[in-house]
């Protein structure tokens, strides 16, 4: 008794104080705590189930690492992994520099045009990556435009390590430039001053100065390029041959061979170097913030007639290069009957559309995409909202945020493998989500989650940290000031944040290749199985056309932008 | 409603609203509103009919008295409005804060002073319910508050930052806090004209604050903390963002209108000109202890501590030894009023001389020099003068005190009376009640 009685003196003098809690603050408990429930269910255990897939035997028996030695056992597969390997770091090699050349150009000349370079440049991220692909065909595939010339520099065929190599350079040169735009845009003009005031050489100055400035920038964009390229199903699907990797091998084993354990193992192989990434690029950034200062002067490029030519010289050659990709694919799509009869018909769009039934697949499309963009949109920032700018509920705060920047390190392929795995269990009480529209929907807003919640995160660091404390001492609750105050004001990164998960949802073969029945099936996927069967002129129609659709939302998302830019953000001033 | 304003205008209140909200079973008045600084009467008010929300009725109002007048601030009598109570606050193994013991009366206007760091603004924020103390009671207008959420209690804040609604226009922002009550947009609006024009920006409603200047976003920020009546004003550093000449007009406007609305106000700040300035009562604080609290001249005058002395104005730190009541300093032998008649044993101490509190004559002064017989008087010679204006820091070595140097301030006049300059020779003396020694 007596020691009880100690006991409970000792807690009330050393239990800390809490405070008790406001229920406007309890709801936003409960809404990350749905944030915490969502990202679980369609990310955590998916990924789990992937896990335990890999360490199962044939009949569900826990088998150790069986799996990864009969993989390591298996030379074919060992190749493949070589392959992804090699042909990554060669297109991190080829287009990181290419890239950085080009948003130098953007960045540090006073060339002209430069919206119109950038734009072009940009054309990849609207159409499925396979279109470059397909276009490479066209120019030098069996029955190409320029498959002499391509053989008299020494490459016999396209089909293999050449052509995944140059498509997947097109394909991820629009992801690296604009990180490289960003890092080279957070210059420090005084620095540049400096060096000048003391006579440094221009040579110097970019070796000093520019490039260690970038550096981290230059990490962060190699980085991006070789998970991209390492993880990227579709164009090794298209122009591969008989070259196999690592995303192609996972297909195969699951969907081919149904060999789940094998398949498990391969995609926690392809996990590693994006958790790899994903870890490196979260030190850098946090050197990165560090390195800049309120205080900076954004560095503004001077004229030099014959640099600012050269710049524009580099810029034409790369957009040109663009610009014959996709009108390949354009004309090839119009084109009767390739390479025999050139007249322009719309056989290959009648074909896709209604036999390949892409038409079908494109309304899919356009549900998923909307859905994404609606759904994902609300999710991320409401979520962003109540991470950074409630109260209370700690414990409940770092796991989610860890929940969040986990999508930027799971592969498409991975998580789409990881949903079959998770879903398609008998015992799950998700399972009737299977091969519906919806679980494709929540695929895809998980897939992009990190990006939208970065940009969410962004705007809403950019506001006053006191608006919730002022709030409350006025006795409003936090919801009024997200209706009334930030909400208006982050209207812009709304829109961005929903034409971002629009495109991709539009252009997605990664994870859903794993979802779709054939009544959910979306136009990217409905691509893929034309090439499959040899339809490939009715392939680049398809690709050219999810191309438009996903440029005119661009262009719808941009109005947008600018009529909520007019209706909402007067409050800046004239700008 | 609009006669119960007439009405009220007869009545001379003036340019106040005051605003009745009347029970809908009757016609008593439950709540007086917006006028927390006058006590009013209420008579003939018109009867409600049952069921209604509260509304506004007409009614006869008299001024009784204004209630600052017949409530006189003394920090000294009954039950202090703000009670904190050994309040700790640690941030893992640190302790930002501890043995924090502070009464606040109602109506005082206390300053926060201390180097960055030193756990004052941590301190405001626990009183605010911004953060949450480690252990410790905080007491508001008698009641515990200590673990209340920020908006179960009663206070307005303005933050170094301003904070203001960017997207929203200054009448928007200082009605922020009204709309969420219920009151009727006419009045908020007749609210919001008034505070606008309390913090000297009339007219400025319908702007953003984006396009108003630093100094004037923190007077509507001050707008809007005020407009629910508080009875507590916190301010975190307001004026820190601010250029020289606004920071010191907005703090004599502070200032004013706190004694003119009598509510209490607890100050944040790093500036000690700015806390001598404004407050009543100064807390100075540095590593999370509460080294001194007392008025400006206290705390100047009367320094608690090496810490306060050397952190509030300038001092010149010499080193003496203690001997029961005799101090030994430089060549001087004295006995300093101040010192304790208790037989202590001798030990080395920091004597902290401030640099007005040495007196100066020049040499070949004729009527107006010491007497020759002053014990504390000695020479120096002027090595650099630091011209600050009307008056001066004045280098000067002296023998007595060789090789320690003093600074003493001089005015200008005197100096130039003297015609002294550097290499000058001038006779100084010491004030012995002045001194505090550590």
């Amino acid at each position: 008794m007596a020691v009880a009685v100690h006991t409970n003196a000792l807690t009330a003098i050393s239990a800390p104080v809490r405070q008790t809690t406001h229920w406007t603050d309890r709801l936003a408990h409960l809404g990350i705590l749905l944030t915490a429930v969502v990202l679980i269910a369609f990310l955590a255990m998916p990924l789990a189930a992937i896990l335990l897939q890999s360490f199962e035997g044939k009949n569900g028996e826990f088998a150790g690492l069986t799996n990864f030695v009969a993989y390591a056992k298996t030379p074919a597969l060992l190749t493949s992994l070589w392959n992804s390997i090699w042909v990554s770091v060669a297109v991190t090699l080829i287009a990181v520099p290419l890239a950085f050349v080009f948003a130098y150009a953007l960045t540090r000349s006073c060339m002209r045009f430069k919206a119109l370079f950038r734009g072009i440049s940009l054309i990849p991220i609207l159409a499925p990556s396979l279109l470059s692909a397909i276009s490479l065909i066209y120019w030098f595939g069996n029955q190409g435009v320029l498959k002499g010339a391509m053989q008299g520099v020494g490459i016999t065929q396209i089909y293999g390590a050449p052509g995944i190599v140059i498509a997947e350079c097109f394909a991820v040169f629009p992801h690296a430039l604009m990180i490289l735009i960003t890092a080279l845009t957070l210059a420090d003009a005084r620095l540049y001053e400096a060096a000048a005031a003391m006579g440094t050489s221009a040579s110097r100055k970019f070796f000093t100065i520019t490039l260690p400035g970038a550096k981290y920038g230059l990490l962060s964009a190699a980085l991006v390029t070789f998970t991209l390229v390492m993880t990227d199903f579709g164009i090794p699907k298209v122009i591969g041959g008989n070259f196999n990797v690592l995303a192609t091998d996972v297909f195969k084993l699951v969907i081919g061979q149904q060999d789940f354990a094998k398949g498990a193992v391969v995609a926690i192989l392809l996990l590693l170097p994006a958790v790899l990434t994903f870890a490196v690029d979260h030190y850098v950034s946090r050197k990165q913030t560090a390195m800049l200062t309120a205080r900076a002067v954004p560095y503004k490029a001077t004229p030099a007639r014959g640099y600012d030519r050269a710049m524009m010289a580099y810029c034409v050659v790369i957009s040109l290069l663009m610009l014959l990709m996709l009108g390949m694919a354009i004309f090839a799509s119009f084109v009767s009957f390739w390479p025999y009869n050139l007249t322009p018909s719309t056989r290959h769009y009648v074909l896709g559309l209604v036999d390949g039934e892409v038409a079908e697949g494109l309304v899919n499309s356009l549900k998923m995409a909307a859905g994404t963009a609606f759904v994902g949109t609300a999710l991320v920032f409401f979520s962003a909202y109540l991470l950074e700018k409630t109260k209370g509920a700690n414990w409940l705060r770092a796991p989610v945020r860890m929940l969040a920047m986990l999508p930027m390190a799971v592969p498409g392929l991975v998580l789409g493998l990881g949903y079959i795995f998770f879903f398609n269990a008998a015992a799950n009480p998700l399972n009737a989500l299977y091969h519906t529209t919806a679980l494709l929907t929540l695929c895809t807003i998980v897939h992009f989650y990190t990006t939208g919640h970065l940009t969410a995160v962004t705007a809403l660091k950019s506001l006053d940290g006191e608006f919730e404390a002022v709030s409350a001492s006025l006795k409003v609750p936090w919801y009024k000031t997200f209706w009334r105050v930030t909400l208006p004001i982050c209207t812009p990164a709304l829109v961005d944040i929903a034409r971002y998960f629009f495109i991709n949802a539009m252009t997605t073969i990664s994870a859903v290749v794993f979802l779709y029945s054939p009544e959910t099936k979306v136009a990217s996927i409905a691509i893929l199985n034309l090439d499959e069967a040899g339809e490939i002129g009715a392939a680049a129609a398809m690709a050219v056309m999810i191309a438009g659709i996903s440029a005119v939302a661009t262009g719808l998302f941009m109005l947008l932008a600018r009529w909520v830019d007019r209706r909402t953000q007067a409050w800046r001033g004239p700008r | 409603m609009d006669e119960a304003l007439r009405l009220e205008e007869r009545e001379e209140i003036g340019d106040r609203l005051a605003c009745l909200a009347c029970a809908p079973k009757s016609g008593d008045l439950i709540r007086r509103r917006f006028v927390p600084w006058f006590r009013v009467a209420v008579s003939n008010c018109a009867p409600v009919p049952a069921g209604t929300k509260p509304i506004y009725a007409a009614a006869q109002i008299s001024v009784i008295d204004r209630i600052r007048t017949i409530e006189p601030r003394s920090p000294m009598t009954d039950q202090p409005y703000l009670r904190l109570r050994g309040i700790r606050k640690e941030f893992g193994t640190f302790a930002a804060l501890s043995n924090i013991d502070l009464d606040i009366a109602k109506g005082e206007f206390v300053c926060f002073l201390g180097p960055s760091g030193c756990g004052k603004t941590t301190l405001l924020r626990i009183i605010a319910g911004l953060e949450v103390p480690t252990s410790g009671t905080i007491t508001q207008a008698g009641s515990d508050i200590t673990r209340r959420p920020p908006a179960e209690r009663d206070y307005g804040i303005v933050f170094q930052s301003y904070a203001l609604f960017p997207n929203l226009s200054v009448a928007d922002n200082v009605a922020y806090g009204l709309v969420n009550r219920r009151v009727p947009k006419t009045q908020i609006n007749e609210r919001v004209r008034e505070l606008v024009k309390l913090v000297g920006l009339p007219g400025s409603e319908r702007k953003f604050p984006a396009q108003l200047s630093g100094g004037q976003q923190q007077r509507i920020a001050l707008a809007r903390a005020l407009a629910t009546s508080p009875g507590l004003l916190l301010l975190d550093e307001p004026l820190s963002a601010l250029d020289a000449l606004e920071r010191v007009r907005l703090r004599q406007e502070i200032r004013a209108l706190q004694q003119k609305l009598g509510v209490t106000t607890i100050m944040v700040t790093h500036d000690q000109e700015e806390a001598l300035s404004l407050a009543d009562r100064i807390v100075v604080m540095n590593h999370g202890v509460i080294e001194q609290i007392g008025s400006a001249m206290d705390i100047y005058r009367e320094p608690a501590s090496p810490f306060v002395a050397d952190f509030v104005g300038k001092v010149n730190v010499l080193p003496g030894r203690l001997d029961g009541s005799k101090l030994d300093v430089g060549s001087f032998s004295l006995s300093p009023p101040q010192l304790s008649r208790h037989a202590a044993p001798a030990k080395d101490v920091k004597v902290y001389l401030r640099p007005e509190d040495v007196l100066a004559r020049s040499v070949g002064g004729g009527g107006a020099g010491f007497p020759p017989d002053d014990p504390h008087v000695f020479d120096a010679v002027i090595e650099k003068i630091e011209f600050l204006g009307s008056f001066c820091h004045v280098h000067v070595n002296a023998s007595a005190f060789a090789p320690h140097k003093l600074t003493v301030y001089l005015s200008l006049n005197f100096l130039t009376e003297q015609s002294l300059t550097v290499n000058s020779s001038l006779r100084l003396k010491l004030l012995p009640e002045r001194l505090r020694i550590f």
